[in-house]
């Protein structure tokens, strides 16, 4: 018989290293004909740093997005980025290419300063020019700038940036005090399941999930993250176990098809994701991480439905199927309405 | 003005995505390239007696082997430089712990050298249950150690605590108390890219090693003193992975793809098969989360005691910092007044446990969530309403003193209650994450 | 084919004559060899990756003759004579395909290495049903798997482009 469930959970992701130490870097350079060359040390796994970055400085810039060419092979010439993990990048990252862009623009409004004989405090940039503020007449493009300095000054306008958020900090070992802030984004999700009470299987059915990024840089790929972050979460509280009797080490698994990763049938029919955006003052526009979170979010809420469905809480991850079927066993038999298996291992309670 | 953030964009190599267009590592042909595979240990722990090449070398096509003593610089890597880069001393402490790489002409050849070496290994006593591991007579995963617990703050420190506030008196203050044990599993990333390396030398004699890496500086690093090399003569290049999830924050092929490109000077490519990424990379380790929360009737939570183990399997890996992460954040985003947290890392004869999407804040998540809910159904109080009263507020502290800014959970659960269709009464919809007022 | 002839007679290479992306391809081939092997090795068409080598992930995924196969598990010989398409053969003339547009416009991939195995599962189900509901995509396409969880982008991806082509 299947029977149905909703739950919720609300959780937390912190962004950026703990304990500091967090350095990241970036450089943009002027080229002759006016582009940019944007060249930052972030890792692309997937989760789009290169893109993100990209468009962080070309509005830094306030150049077309499409004259910016931007990299991040970590080749000889690449500035330092302490990784793309602990979803820091969008924390960090963004922070160095403002700061590389600030450099810039320095420079650059140096240059025009000196080409169109002004002040440079007299010099504004804007739309990929630079011009007189009482006279915007008075202007060169950066193409203008980028042929004249390279090619006919010998020239090279490069702006570097570099940002961490704190220095390296640990933990007081007897209070665990840490003297750094932590920058934190919040998850909530819902979960609609079917539990056959047959075979123990899980449906999810349904599934919202929200989260508060500060400030999403790109919409479409914060919506990537929140979806894509169910694959990993629902397998970690349904299916993937590499030690199905842990803690026995037989496992058996040694192929993909061993090892249940969720597929396409197994994401929900209805997927709702939603981003909320409350400024964080660390962030650039207010933007922090998140996107280990969405992992995170939705197994309470699938394990918080299962009980709604079957009455029984699941203390153990992941909940396979013979899990929920000993579970609704020792229910039926016991009447226990919280089941964990490894309570007949003495050896397990302290 | 151009503004670009806040705008949804296509990503910017999607043409080079969906043309096929993208390189990743593993599409990178070096003429000359010779194949790297690895000599894995079949037992959970022993000591190797004995390891002839002999036969192996003479299958056609093998160039060589690389073992521990080929290594210029430390046998040791990782964020607490405990992990080897092939077995030291003779020992293994894991099924599938790399021994020896064999440098041969495809992969066939590999396979079949590496079949053909003589392993003489005496099986030692291994240990898999951590709490079995944490007995005194235990037998010890790491022979020079004095037990199986990681030393968190040395020199002799094995316990993570965390304490904000008099944890007893607010248990004492409590209606009631709420208690729960809770356990995760093991997981593995299973990106769909496994863990590859090609690694060559450049027309400057430099080292040039093609890298999965998430984390190039620290595995520049770390790379640099294995090899005992400046890092003016290694050329790390990386920057495009196809999918990591946190298994390639630690390395698992550069520094023996570098190891043979020194001894034999061929280039080569190390490429895990997806057996050996599933089943011998670090992992997600296991965890197991005691929770007890004292609670008013009204449902102010007045205190809560956390109490986690985690496994690490055979070395530390990223685990030690994961724990801490785990302590600082399993009392969840909540305005306790008082908590007390402690936490302790066990070594077992089983996989490195490492860093993973949500590392080890997913498993106090998990269990401090189901758990909440629990304390919402022992109240009889509706699991929202439970949250929107405790949730953090600006200028509320967390364990380890830092004060939250930009709070946000309250705005999270609206939204997602009405994207879910859930109507929420106006008490809790009228709330804000601006301030605490009365509800 | 005189393949499974006895040993001391078999050629153990053999030439292989294929159409790949519409272009006569020939390589030399091991009778072990599969068609992945073939077209990643001797023919450098890196776009179907290896992702599990045993048929569990659908990241080879190809078109033999119009059919989405695993290339991990096509035995190289089986495909003399016959047509394959890869993603590099999917736009003509440098234009891209509507389901490609589609894939870059939902977000329908994250690191890419699925990607083209994706693409391919994808183009082989909208050839046979142009219409196709959102169980038939799910169930058309669970042999392909993504980590990083872009299935819910890729079914936008395929319904929009099925939309699109009535």
């Amino acid at each position: 018989m299947k029977k149905t469930g909703v739950g919720m959970c609300l959780v937390l992701h912190p962004t950026g290293r703990k304990g500091g130490g967090d350095p990241s870097q970036a450089i943009i350079q002027l080229k002759p004909d006016g582009s940019l060359f944007l060249k930052v040390g972030a890792v692309d796994l997937g989760q789009g740093a290169l893109t993100m970055l990209r468009q962080v400085a070309a509005e830094a810039m306030d150049v077309d997005i499409a004259t910016v060419y931007a990299s991040n092979r970590s080749d000889d010439l690449a500035p330092l980025s302490a990784g793309s993990a602990a979803s820091r990048v969008t924390l960090v990252d963004p922070h160095a290419v403002m700061e590389a862009a600030k450099d810039l623009r320095a420079k650059i409004a140096a240059f025009a300063a000196h080409r169109l004989e002004i002040d440079v405090e007299n010099v504004e940039l804007a739309d990929g020019k630079a011009f007189a503020k009482d006279n915007p007449h008075h202007h060169m493009t950066f193409a203008d700038i980028g042929m004249i300095a390279n090619l006919g000054e010998g020239v090279i306008l490069v702006g570097t940036g570099a940002w961490q958020p704190a220095p390296v900090q640990g933990h007081d070992p007897e209070t665990g005090y840490l003297d750094q802030e932590s920058v934190i984004s919040f998850g909530c999700c819902v979960a609609e399941v079917a539990v056959d009470t047959d075979t123990g299987e899980v449906e999810v059915t349904k599934l919202v999930q929200v989260w508060e990024v500060g400030k999403a840089i790109n919409p479409l790929m914060v919506k990537q993250q929140i979806n894509g972050g169910l694959q990993i979460g629902m397998g970690f509280a349904l299916r993937e176990n590499l030690f199905p009797h842990y803690p026995d080490p037989a496992h058996g698994i040694e192929s993909l098809a061993d090892y249940s990763m969720p597929t396409f049938m197994d994401y929900p029919p209805e997927l709702i994701h939603g981003i909320e955006e409350v400024p964080h003052p660390m962030g650039v526009k207010g933007a922090k991480g998140f996107s280990e979170g969405s992992a995170t979010a939705p197994g309470p809420a699938i394990i918080s439905a299962i009980h709604d469905a079957v009455g029984v809480w699941i203390h153990e991850v992941p909940a396979t199927p013979e899990v929920v079927l000993r579970a609704l066993d020792a229910k039926e038999h016991g009447g226990a309405t919280d089941y964990w298996s490894h309570q007949d291992r003495s050896a397990w309670l302290a | 003005m151009n503004q670009y953030i806040g705008k949804a964009m296509p990503r910017y190599d999607a043409q080079g995505q969906v043309t096929g267009k993208v390189r990743y590592v593993d599409d990178i042909k070096v003429p000359g390239m010779k194949c790297v595979k690895v000599l894995r240990s079949p037992v959970h722990k022993g000591e190797i007696r004995g390891l002839d090449f002999s036969r192996a070398l003479k299958v056609p096509g093998v160039v060589g082997f690389v073992t521990a003593q080929d290594i210029p610089g430390k046998n040791a890597y990782g964020r607490f430089q405990d992990m080897p880069v092939l077995a030291p001393e003779n020992r293994v402490r894991y099924r599938g712990e790399p021994i020896a790489a064999v440098v041969a002409a495809d992969e066939d050849t590999a396979l079949e050298a590496l079949s053909q070496v003589r392993l003489d290994i005496e099986e030692q006593t291994p240990v898999f249950d951590m709490f079995e591991a944490m007995q005194p007579d235990a037998p010890l995963v790491r022979h020079d150690s004095k037990s199986n617990l990681w030393v968190h703050y040395p020199p002799d420190i094995t316990e993570v605590t965390m304490v904000k506030g008099q944890m007893d008196e607010g248990m004492n203050q409590a209606d009631q108390v709420i208690e729960g044990r809770y356990s995760t599993g093991v997981q593995d990333h299973a990106p769909m890219e496994t863990n590859v390396s090609v690694a060559y030398r450049d027309e400057m004699g430099r080292l040039v090693i093609h890298t999965v890496s998430q984390t190039i500086y620290a595995h520049l690093g770390m790379l640099c003193a294995i090899l005992a090399m400046p890092m003016s003569r290694i050329r790390f290049i990386g920057g495009r992975v196809g999918g990591a999830f946190g298994g390639k924050n630690d390395i698992h092929t550069d520094h023996i793809a570098a190891l043979a490109v020194l001894k034999f000077g061929h280039p080569v490519k190390y490429r895990l098969s997806r057996e050996e990424d599933l089943q011998f990379t670090t992992k997600r380790g296991a965890f197991v989360l005691d929770f007890k929360t004292g609670v008013k009737n009204d449902g102010r939570l007045t205190a809560c005691r956390i109490d986690i183990w985690h496994d690490t399997g055979a070395y530390a890996g990223m685990s030690p910092y994961g724990l801490e992460k785990c302590a600082m954040f399993a009392p969840g985003p909540y305005d306790f007044p008082h908590i007390k947290v402690t936490a302790r890392t066990i070594f077992t004869n089983r996989p490195i446990s490492s860093s993973m999407r949500g590392f080890s804040v997913i498993n106090g998540q998990i269990a401090s969530e189901i758990h909440m809910n629990r304390v919402a159904e022992a109240l009889g109080m509706d699991p929202w309403e439970l949250r929107f009263t405790n949730a953090w507020r600006d200028g509320d502290q967390g364990v380890t003193g830092y004060k939250v800014r930009g709070a946000g959970a309250l705005e999270a659960m609206k939204k997602a209650a009405e994207l879910a269709g859930i109507k929420l009464p106006d008490k809790l919809m009228s709330m804000s994450s601006r301030g605490r007022q009365a509800s | 084919m005189a393949l499974f002839a006895e040993e001391h007679s078999i050629p153990m290479t053999h030439i292989l004559s294929f159409q790949l992306n519409g272009a006569p391809v020939q390589a030399l081939v091991k009778p072990s060899d599969s068609l992945l092997d073939v077209l990643r090795e001797k023919l450098d068409v890196t776009s179907p990756k290896r992702g599990c080598d045993s048929g569990d992930c659908g990241a080879c995924t190809v078109l033999l003759e119009g059919k989405a196969v695993r290339a991990c598990l096509t035995c190289a010989l089986t495909v003399e004579n016959k047509q394959v398409v890869t993603v590099e053969g999917l736009s003509q003339d440098g234009k891209l395909q509507p389901l490609q547009e589609a894939f870059m416009a939902h977000g329908g991939s994250q690191c890419g290495y699925c990607t083209s195995g994706m693409l391919i599962s994808a183009t082989a189900l909208l050839a046979k049903s142009p219409h196709p509901q959102r169980q038939d995509i799910a169930q058309e396409m669970s042999g392909n798997l993504c980590r990083c969880g872009c299935y819910e982008e890729i079914t936008q991806a395929i319904l929009d482009t099925a939309r699109k082509g009535e």
